[in-house]
């Protein structure tokens, strides 16, 4: 049984309950339940009609769980009384899915995890594993995101960038668990490309399929990090990089520019260099002009400084580091790196050192304190 | 079955016999602290008990309640701290003698020269959440 295939059924499904007159939160209730029993019965027995199959299921459990609530009057007022809605002109309901998901008075841990599970189709166990949290605290952040979204009206369009920075959170997520979290995060950002034509939508589905093909070269065997230039490039997959090129190009034709395309466009940039040496940094440096005209983000300005350094040498980049806040997340790295590559490799060991106490996570650290160890043992011979 | 804290500090404990920051290590001395660090995670795993284990960044801050509707006052990163834990590990272990046992183990972890640091961890048993029924 193809899982995910099950799961790229889940939005539809959920949108029919609703439609029927079901309300959002008992309706995912329902589909989850649904779901649990397909993967419980499908193997053994597999529909002819998968999501005729899902939503007859579905649609019995909403009903039996609105009876065993002793809603049952509240239930007949719904399906009598108020009409079902039609379906919002030009407005797909798949569509109308993430945008409730991802709605602004969601907290970004609360959208993702909705998300996962009324879109994605996961189960609370499955994304609890995934982030490493008791069950009973996922299911809890679910149920108060439904709680959250409960009064908003599902035929009403969203904004599609707070989608975008919800899958974007889940894609970066990466792997622990059952669950591989970037590759549902492809996976759920190419069923919104397919349900709406926006340059900034394909930009992040390219984003990530060029940061995705790299992956498996970015880590050693024992788990070390890999940094870009050291990485083989022969284990990149190139009909990833292909695609996502194709996405990002065709996006970038449509002359609306946005931050995951300017994005994207770096990391194609990378992805197309055959080898470290052979990238195009000057083109880079241009990209995150872009990218800081559309963001002003002081983490671009420190990403310029390093594609500064490789474009013009270490001096300019150490130059375009001093006008920023050295108190910015990897400010030291980066510093440490461009003193090395300008022949300073005691500064460089420092500030390598002094980056490790503040990395932001455990690979990241272990890579710095070997940088820093490699420093200092070259200057003891 | 009990539980036990094995913590790791940064400061605050004696110090350990080979005392080496770890930048000052080798790479390959760091390689193989760390794989020696999977292994014993992995061991535990294996003879059922592993219970979690997480590393904490060295700075922090001190944060404490200011009175209604005031926000909590801060106070940090606190550099001069004397006790700083770097990590921890659970383990669930049939007993002490069993929790003293794999501390050891761990304390002897590879480090400058290849080795072993002969840190001291600390060791603290879990107060058990349900009363012994001892009738």
């Amino acid at each position: 049984m193809d899982e995910a295939l099950v799961r790229s059924l889940t939005p539809g499904v959920l949108t029919i309950l609703v439609r029927r007159g079901a309300d959002f939160a008992a309706a995912e209730d329902a589909v989850q339940d649904a779901l649990v029993e397909a993967f419980r019965v499908w193997p053994a027995a597999p529909p002819r009609d998968p999501k005729g199959w899902l939503v007859t299921v579905a649609w019995r459990k909403f009903l039996d769980q609105a009876r065993a609530d002793s809603a049952r009057r509240r239930r007949e007022d719904l399906v009598e009384d108020e009409p079902t809605p039609g379906p919002a002109p030009g407005v797909d309901d798949t569509l109308q899915l993430y945008f409730l998901c991802a709605h602004p008075s969601l907290t970004p841990s609360s959208a993702v995890a909705l998300t996962l599970r009324a879109v994605g189709g996961l189960t609370t166990r499955q994304i609890a594993r995934a982030y490493l949290v008791p069950e009973a605290t996922m299911a809890q952040r679910i149920s108060r995101a439904k709680r959250t979204v409960s009064g908003v009206r599902f035929d009403r369009p969203g904004d599609v960038a707070t989608v975008l920075r919800v899958l974007y959170l889940v894609f970066n997520e990466g792997y622990s668990g059952d669950v591989d979290l970037a590759a549902e995060a492809i996976r759920l950002t190419r069923q919104l490309a397919a349900a709406i034509d926006h340059p900034e939508v394909a930009g992040l589905l390219a984003l990530m399929l060029l940061h995705h093909a790299r992956r498996a070269s970015r880590t050693a065997p024992d788990g070390s990090l890999v940094p870009l230039a050291e990485q083989d490039r022969g284990r990149w997959d190139t009909r990833m990089i292909a695609e996502g090129i194709g996405i990002l190009q065709s996006a970038l034709a449509r002359d609306r520019l946005g931050e995951f395309q300017a994005q994207a466009a770096v990391a194609a940039l990378h992805a197309d260099a055959p080898t470290a040496g052979e990238t195009d940094w000057v083109q880079i440096v241009e990209w995150y002009d872009e990218l800081a005209r559309l963001t002003d983000s002081p983490v671009v300005r420190l990403n310029r400084a390093v594609a500064l350094g490789e474009a013009d040498g270490p001096r300019a980049g150490l130059a375009a580091l001093a006008a920023l806040d050295d108190s910015l997340p990897r400010y030291a790295a980066v510093a440490a790196y461009l003193h090395e590559r300008d022949g300073d490799p005691d500064t460089a060991a420092r500030l390598y050192a002094e980056a490790a106490r503040t990395a932001p996570n455990l690979a990241e650290r272990d890579y710095l304190t070997r940088q820093a160890a490699r420093l200092n043992a070259a200057r003891r011979r | 079955m009990a539980k036990y804290l094995l913590l790791k500090h940064y400061r605050g404990a004696p110090a350990a016999v080979n005392d080496v920051p770890m930048d000052q290590w080798t790479p390959e001395e760091i390689s193989a602290h760390l794989q020696f660090m999977r292994d014993f995670a992995d061991r535990l795993e294996k003879t059922g008990e592993f219970v979690d284990g997480q590393a904490l960044a060295p700075e922090g801050a001190w944060v404490r309640y200011d009175g209604e509707g005031r926000p909590p006052v801060t106070d940090g990163p606190f550099a001069e701290t004397k006790d700083l834990i770097a990590g921890w590990m659970i383990i669930d272990v049939d007993g002490y003698d069993r929790a003293v046992e794999l501390a050891g183990e761990l304390s002897a972890a590879p480090g400058a020269g290849g080795k072993p640091i002969h840190e001291w961890l600390e060791v603290r048993p879990f107060l058990a959440a349900h009363p012994t029924v001892t009738e």
